[in-house]
């Protein structure tokens, strides 16, 4: 949260010709509610998470935390949260590489070519997300004991790819319909082959766009909780690991638990930002 | 414990862990419903389940995927899961997946919990762990309120809707509590509590005159409940920020507010009604599923989390309570203290009517509860006719019975074939 | 131009996932939904689901849910993003804040506004101070089902949004700039310029987030439980109750293919209230 933006600086940017300074200190205004609209319960949940059990549990509750940090430190030293931290961070990615090596070329065709089934296939793959994975958690465990994927990085990974593939495939499908079409053939007509036009030309303007699905795939990945509750045993990725426990703990532990868990996905997004923003750079071909 | 122990579970501890590195594979893996808050599977990994030789692989789970994970792997007929614990109720659905225990050592158990263990067969299939049952607690600062002449410890149902009125109209806003939330045990008191101290019974008299009269007098009780009860689970968190005085709910739930505050609140009895002071003895068990990839480490682990002193060390963890005879020793938690003279006082009164865990329902255990969560949901909170929702739930309660094919148990009287609802 | 199965090789690998691991499973689950145990085929499930007293609430809930968060999420992200392509210097530090719930997941979303609106909770604690109220209001009591269902559309919708917004942003990155520049040297005011120009070249992207939005909302389930505990039954709250407390998978089942057969609707309707004609496309 070091990230402090500066009101004063937030320019308005384009046609500003005949803009009057209220009308910036409108804009600004908005745009500084709207970042305190998103922050200010995450600043909660820090404070809670950052208070003393006593205080937690006191009536009225003080805005700022004492900074006793017993609650975090026992989440900290739970036997397995390392592990299970580490898992985790194996079974996302693995999630966001798998979504992204499926779903793109699938984005790609839906957007570029016109063939049977079509329309079909994009229903079949938002079905995907659209029935309760909790049901089919028990026939895919059955499957997973059977062929031996079961408690497995990768098996765990597999699933949590059919989830975010809806997303990976309509993400990459809409970024590919924006560009252009004439861009490849104008690339086709200087003798690219296909493939040469998607690498040189295409490619590096979805690039920022690919990269934001696969945060998405990451992120989902990160906060699934019944699969990985189902499908693996010893090798417990942390929201299903402290996601058993939450429900059950007593108040201060829960705030505690539920840092544990926004914080690393914060973290994960501050470090792709750049790739998130990076489209900026292509806005202006 | 004494400091010998301690160096033997030591050396025990590093000696297991380095072989650990090498074997992985030859823990037990005990997959539990119980011991679920993170302070609890941390005691039960360090302290209860230490000394186990060959090591056990403490995991805890909700019971949505509990259940899954445990179905999934006896379909697929192999697993990891060497030995189950959970409730009465959830152990009886894998019935069929459960190997038989006779062998065991079960002579210092409680006999009635055994009996249970049998789930309606002629084979032992599930071992008592540990019990609980449901208690009353208060905030002292309830204490001034209480109606004249009332005795804490043998307090009526007319006594605490009295209580609960003075306390609401003399602080200005309801201060009883009830676990009506999404995972609270609501289900538990109108079986257990309402129904045996209000019509001796808990399914037979189902739609009788007496239960319309409970079920009247639990809407008097509601209108000086808070009204948030809808999403309290565990009534130690209410405890705790004062929201509530005066709270119904399961032992271990209410450990929290004893352990961090011991000198605030007080723990007593269930009050009784026209037919005796009802109240539900909670029985947690341990199996061992036919898929258990070795069966007699399972049966190994059983045994040792049947000894007196891992069962004292259970009770610290849980605040689940022995099922064998065991002298407590004298520094238990708070909680432990409180609790456990509450129910002593509970079921040593003379007017105490246990009702039982439901017995012989199979899967139906959760349609079973259901029944009374409706009537609770339609009678209470959406305001319908007592009436007319009794004789509709009534109908549902039939059928549960006539399809499970259950017999009465306890407050009922036994019954040839299905347990009749009048 | 191209082979006949470039598409379907393309397309190969995002079908062998779903296969193995969506139809697959999937089938079996709904198999359970029109058969018994013993094999028979029956509607019965679907009876005993339609006609239990939670169903019809449960439902409406559903959709009334969908209804007052989705459009209000839509323009709300329409609105961000274009505050965000306004700007100049501040914008990574804005973009990454309001994305910020991107990474937080529903369980603990719940949480977070759980702790706002409880009894003992913020909410409560900051009107005490400002002296507007005596005693500590219960908010989520049984009786304000009203403030109960406002408490979670604002928890969605704080939850939520950044999804749209990321998507949005991202199509809105790939408008060519000529066509706004050309559309203000013909003399379009800003409005214009936003309603002519901007909106039809964001179809596609709108299309996106909205199908994938609507599709999440039918399957709200962790904040629901979190604000309103059972006071609030949603679908999916109904399939987990039948699935884990009354142990009727059949019957879960039956709610399951609900949501999906909602959704499979909704679906359809927005691709066609939002599809773009092959002849308009860039």
């Amino acid at each position: 949260m070091s990230q402090q933006i500066q009101p004063a600086k937030v320019m308005f940017d384009g046609p500003v010709h005949g803009r009057s300074p209220l009308h910036k200190y409108i804009f600004t205004g908005v745009v500084v509610l709207l970042c305190l609209w998103v922050l200010v319960p995450i600043y909660l949940l820090a404070v809670n998470t950052l208070s003393s059990p006593e205080d937690v549990n006191a009536f009225p509750k003080s805005l700022f935390p004492d900074l006793n940090t017993d609650s975090v430190s026992f989440f900290l030293n739970f036997a397995g949260v390392g592990q299970a931290l580490w898992s985790s961070v194996k079974v996302a990615t693995v999630t966001m590489v798998l979504s992204i090596l499926a779903g793109a070329p699938a984005g790609y065709a839906l957007s570029r070519f016109d063939f049977t089934g079509k329309s079909t296939f994009r229903v079949l793959v938002l079905m995907t997300r659209a029935f309760p994975l909790p049901l089919l958690a028990l026939p895919l465990a059955v499957m997973y004991i059977r062929i031996g994927l079961d408690d497995s990085i990768l098996g765990l990974a597999l699933v949590h790819t059919t989830l975010a593939l809806p997303f990976a495939v309509l993400i990459t499908y809409s970024l590919f319909s924006g560009i252009p079409i004439e861009l490849e053939e104008a690339a086709w007509t200087l003798g690219c082959s296909r493939l040469q036009a998607f690498q040189k030309v295409i490619f590096p303007l979805v690039l920022p766009g690919i990269a934001a699905s696969a945060i998405f795939a990451f992120v989902i990945s990160w906060n699934e909780v019944f699969a990985a509750a189902v499908l693996t045993i010893e090798n417990r990725t942390l929201p299903a690991f402290l996601l058993q426990s939450l429900s059950f703990a007593p108040l201060h532990l829960k705030f505690a638990g539920g840092a544990v868990l926004v914080l690393p996905a914060l973290i994960f997004i501050f470090l792709v930002r750049k790739y998130l923003f990076s489209m900026w750079g292509i806005a202006n071909r | 414990m004494k400091p010998v122990k301690t160096l033997l579970s030591l050396t025990l501890a590093t000696g297991l862990s380095a072989a650990a590195m090498g074997a992985a594979n030859a823990e037990v893996l005990f997959w539990s419903t119980q011991a679920n808050p993170p302070e609890e599977q941390q005691i039960m990994r360090e302290k209860v389940l230490a000394d186990f030789e060959g090591g056990a692989d403490f995991a805890p789970s909700e019971g949505g995927p509990w259940l899954t994970r445990i179905q999934a792997e006896l379909q697929a007929g192999e697993g990891k899961i060497g030995v189950l614990g959970s409730l009465h109720g959830d152990l009886i659905e894998l019935s069929d997946g459960l190997v038989d225990l006779s062998e065991l050592d079960t002579s210092s158990m409680n006999k009635t919990f055994l009996e249970l263990g049998k789930l309606g067969t002629d084979e032992q299939k599930y071992i008592p762990w540990m019990q609980a049952t449901y208690i009353m607690a208060a905030n002292k600062k309830a204490l001034e309120f209480l109606p004249e002449g009332a005795d804490i410890n043998a307090l009526s149902y007319d006594q605490l809707i009295a209580w609960s009125k003075t306390m609401a109209e003399e602080t200005g806003s309801p201060k009883f509590g009830f676990p009506a939330g999404p995972k609270g045990l609501k289900h538990r008191f109108f079986q257990g509590y309402m129904y045996p101290s209000y019509t001796n019974s808990m399914v037979t008299k189902f739609r009788s005159a007496e239960a319309e009269l409970a079920w009247n007098k639990f809407k008097e009780l509601w209108s000086y409940t808070n009204r948030s009860s809808t999403n309290f689970s565990f009534m130690q968190e209410q405890l705790l920020t004062d929201e509530v005085w005066v709270v119904f709910d399961h032992t271990a739930r209410l450990a929290d507010a004893f352990n961090q505050r011991p000198d605030d609140f007080i723990a007593f009895p269930a009050p009784a009604g026209p037919t005796g002071r009802g109240f539900m003895p909670v029985v947690v068990g341990m199996a061992v599923p036919n898929s258990a990839p070795d069966m007699e480490a399972a049966k190994n682990l059983i045994s040792y989390m049947s000894q007196p002193e891992v069962q004292i060390e259970t009770l610290r963890a849980t605040n689940f309570f022995p099922v064998v005879d065991v002298e407590l020793p004298d520094d238990m938690p708070a909680s432990v203290k409180a609790a456990g003279a509450a129910v002593a006082a509970m079921s040593g009164s003379a007017d105490a009517n246990p009702g039982l865990l439901p017995v012989g329902l199979g899967d139906l255990g959760g349609k079973f509860n259901a029944v009374y969560v409706d009537a609770f949901e339609r009678i209470v909170l959406a305001g319908q006719d007592v009436r007319e929702v009794l004789d509709d739930q009534a109908d549902s309660l039939r059928k549960i019975m006539e399809e499970a094919g259950a017999p009465c148990w306890a407050p009922d009287a036994p019954s040839e074939g299905a347990c009749p609802v009048d | 131009m191209y082979s006949k199965s470039l598409p379907y090789m393309l397309l190969l690998p995002a079908t062998l996932f779903l296969c193995i691991f969506f139809i697959y499973p999937f089938t079996l689950v709904a198999w359970q939904a029109f058969t018994t145990d013993t094999g028979e085929f029956t509607s019965s499930f679907f009876q005993e689901m339609a006609s239990h007293w939670k169903f019809n609430t449960a439902l409406i809930n559903t959709l009334l849910l969908a209804l007052a968060v989705v459009p209000f999420q839509m323009a709300l992200a329409i609105y961000m993003a274009t505050l965000v392509n306004g700007m100049k210097r501040g914008r990574d530090a804005v973009l990454y804040i309001w994305t910020i719930p991107l990474g937080i997941s529903d369980l603990a979303a719940g949480l977070i506004w759980l702790a706002i609106f409880e009894q003992s909770g913020f909410l409560n604690s900051f009107l005490h101070t400002l002296g507007v109220v005596e005693q500590p209001v219960g908010f989520l009591g049984y009786e304000n089902k009203g403030i109960i269902f406002l408490a979670i559309v604002l928890a969605e919708i704080w939850r939520a949004t950044s999804i749209v917004l990321v998507i949005l942003v991202a199509g809105m990155g790939l408008i060519p700039k000529e066509y706004a520049e050309a559309a203000e040297v013909f003399g379009a005011s800003r409005w214009q310029r936003f309603t002519r120009v901007t909106l039809p070249m964001l179809k596609p992207s709108l299309q996106t987030a909205m199908i994938l939005r609507v599709i999440l909302a039918f399957e709200v389930f962790a904040v629901v439980v979190a604000l309103g505990g059972t006071n609030l039954p949603v679908l999916m709250s109904e399939v987990f109750t039948w699935q884990y407390e009354l142990r009727d998978a059949h019957v879960a089942a039956a709610y399951a293919l609900v949501i999906l057969a909602i959704s499979i609707a909704f679906t359809l309707l927005i691709m066609w209230a939002l599809r773009v004609p092959k002849g308009a496309r860039v």
